[in-house]
């Protein structure tokens, strides 16, 4: 198919007389760790909202991996390849550690309502193998000894992480990661970071990483768009994109 | 570590279903050695009606997260529907068991079509204005329950909303239901043996249902429904089957009432809002999310009301001060506090003590 995995035209969406996102083209190669960065109420979450299905744009296009998902439902985007995570977390609270990464295996277990009313060996051997799997990805965000805590009982940085897991558990194509490192201590977003590193080279991911602190994209991403009240501010290679006079007027003017 | 996990879950609804037959059994055996009052052993059915009704119920409230205040109008369709196919089936199918069994499914299914018939228009509204829209719902299916007229000759059916004499029988006619007279002489095949396999079957179902992939599903749109669809689940079909199979049971369990009596109407409080109501606060007084919280709350609650009536005027002032003491038991902070360093002295006291689950 393409060689590119995202490739975004031109897309816009405005709130009554706010145009929040405007004329934004971006083209994430495959394989990429990618960067969204600019200041608060840039419009970046916008642009994961309209990715994923959360908002419908007024205009634009988006292509996955050669496949036009523009305005689809968030579902639909989903099953196309595309899962994230949310700057203000949302786990499922109320279930375990554990079964919010198997919800995010929901669409690869193959059996249907009635064999597991039924308790048919179906659902035993689907159920066993998506634990295996659920374990394996908890492992990787060193998570599995909270396996069966409830997620709301995860400190701040663990919450964060499982995100992460259970939007890898629907085994996406791309994955967008929104402030992955809010409200983590230098340490623990050293570590997420590097992390992040080995989840795009283990899983061979590409990953669209919004973040709003401009040094920390700079260690991991490779290439940035820098929005700046909705408009694409510059665009490239991270340490070209960094020194760019542009952007930095733009984060010291915050 | 996952050995450990499928085995306490099953546990936990191990331990409710042995609650369930232990409980049913020591009915039997009281009952067997004439011991139960009469007025006991006329609870015996309803109470398996009402654990289905806030088992199912728990379905929609606890594990989808949705407020449904119509929960009765279910059951109402499922007794009626029911009751017609036996008054009418009385003379062919003279074995009682198996016309039974085919009324409870029709009583079952009609409430599910019901269910997806409401639930399709209802699913968009959240909160308040679903509860508003089932309450309405059930409104409507008593009202027309009350004055629905229906008879049957060798022309087939007649449906008259008015006057029984509008149905215009021939001679052979039998009226079926008569307005608010409803439905008499429908055959009294309810016992307490099916009763107790109905509240098992709901339990297996359930139980099962909420253990599965589907009911994961179904608990992560409860808790946060951006974030459900955002992992490929598909929340308006999930929500309609938790509308559905929850109006089935429920149309199961009016089937079982139908034929507890000789007559069945839907005037009083049977079938509105304040028997939605009561087996709401079942529901919420037994935990929400917590089957056999719901199992418990439904037996004590129900109850309650007839071993208070010595109070005579007092009776419901004393009902509505347990609720209240019910509710900070199970709700508040300082209460769930004190359990837990409660549950953690008799644990170092006793050794391994079972932890309780909090959904199951
Ligand atoms: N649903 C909405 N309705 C109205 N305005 C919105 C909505 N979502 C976002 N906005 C506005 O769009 C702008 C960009 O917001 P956002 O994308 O959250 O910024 P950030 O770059 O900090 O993630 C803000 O001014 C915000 O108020
Ligand atoms: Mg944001």
């Amino acid at each position: 198919m393409s060689e590119n995995m995202l490739e975004v035209t031109n897309l816009c969406i405005s709130f009554g007389g706010l145009r929040a996102v405007d004329g934004l083209n971006m083209k994430i190669r495959k394989g990429q760790l990618y960067g969204l960065i600019g200041p608060n109420g840039a419009g970046k979450t916008t642009v994961f909202n309209m990715l994923t299905g959360v908002y419908k744009p007024t205009s634009g296009k988006i292509m996955l991996d050669g496949e036009n998902i523009t305005g689809k439902p968030s579902i639909a985007i989903n099953r196309a390849g595309i899962a994230r995570t949310f700057q203000n977390i949302r786990l499922f609270k109320n279930m375990s550690v554990l079964d919010n990464v198997k919800a995010g295996l929901h669409n690869h277990m193959k059996y249907t309502t009635i064999e597991g009313i039924l308790r048919l060996p179906r659902y035993f051997k689907e159920e066993k193998r998506a634990t295996e799997k659920a374990m394996e990805l908890l492992k990787v965000f060193e998570l599995d000894g909270e396996a069966q805590q409830l997620a709301a009982n995860l400190p701040y940085g663990k919450q964060r992480k499982l995100e992460i897991a259970r939007a890898l558990a629907t085994d996406p194509k791309l994955l967008l990661l929104d402030e992955p490192a809010a409200g983590m201590n230098p340490n623990e977003t050293e570590e997420l970071m590097q992390t992040i590193h080995f989840v795009r080279d283990s899983f061979k991911m590409t990953i669209l990483l919004i973040e709003h602190d401009m040094k920390l994209v700079s260690g991991i991403c490779e290439e940035l768009t820098v929005l700046n009240f909705g408009q694409e501010l510059a665009q490239g290679e991270t340490s070209a994109v960094l020194n760019d006079p542009k952007v930095i007027t733009a984060y010291l003017g915050e | 570590m996952k050995k450990l996990n499928i085995s306490k879950t099953s546990r936990s609804n191990f331990i409710t279903y042995g609650m369930v037959i232990v409980l049913a059994a020591l009915m039997m055996i009281l009952d067997g050695a004439g011991v139960l009052s009469s007025s006991m052993r006329g609870f015996l059915v309803p109470m398996c009606i009402y654990i289905i009704m806030a088992v199912s119920l728990n379905l929609v409230v606890g594990i989808l997260g949705e407020l449904s205040l119509g929960h009765a109008g279910f059951m109402c369709i499922g007794a009626y529907t029911s009751a017609v196919f036996s008054k009418c089936m009385v003379d062919t199918i003279t074995f009682a068991p198996l016309r039974f069994t085919i009324a409870i499914l029709i009583g079952a299914a009609c409430a599910a079509v019901f269910g997806v018939l409401i639930g399709i228009p209802v699913l968009r509204l959240k909160g308040d204005y679903l509860a508003i829209v089932t309450l309405a719902f059930g409104e409507i299916i008593k009202n027309i329950c009350n004055v629905i007229n229906l008879g049957v000759d060798s022309a087939g059916m007649h449906i008259s909303f008015d006057k029984a004499s509008d149905l215009n029988l021939a001679e052979d006619g039998q009226i079926i239901i008569k307005g608010s007279q409803g439905i008499s002489g429908t055959p009294k095949d309810s016992t307490f043996l099916v009763g107790v396999i109905l509240v098992m079957i709901t339990l297996v179902v359930i139980l099962n249902l909420i253990n599965s992939r589907t009911g994961r599903a179904i608990m992560s749109i409860r808790d946060n429904r951006i974030a459900a669809q955002s992992i490929g689940i598909d929340v308006t079909k999930y929500k309609l089957m938790v509308f559905t199979i929850s109006a089935a049971f429920a149309g199961a369990a009016g089937a079982l009432y139908a034929h507890n009596y000789a007559t069945l109407t839907a005037t009083g409080d049977k079938f509105n809002y304040n028997a939605s109501i009561m087996i709401l606060v079942y529901v919420v007084l037994g935990g929400i999310g917590n089957i056999r919280g719901s199992i418990i709350a439904t037996i004590i609650l129900y109850i309650l009301p007839e071993k208070l009536r010595f109070l005579k005027d007092y009776r419901m002032l004393v009902y509505a001060i347990v609720l209240i003491l019910v509710m900070l038991y199970n709700w508040s902070p300082k209460m769930q506090e004190y359990r837990e360093v409660l549950r953690l002295k008799l644990k170092a006291k006793f050794g391994k003590l079972n932890k309780e689950e909090s959904i199951t």
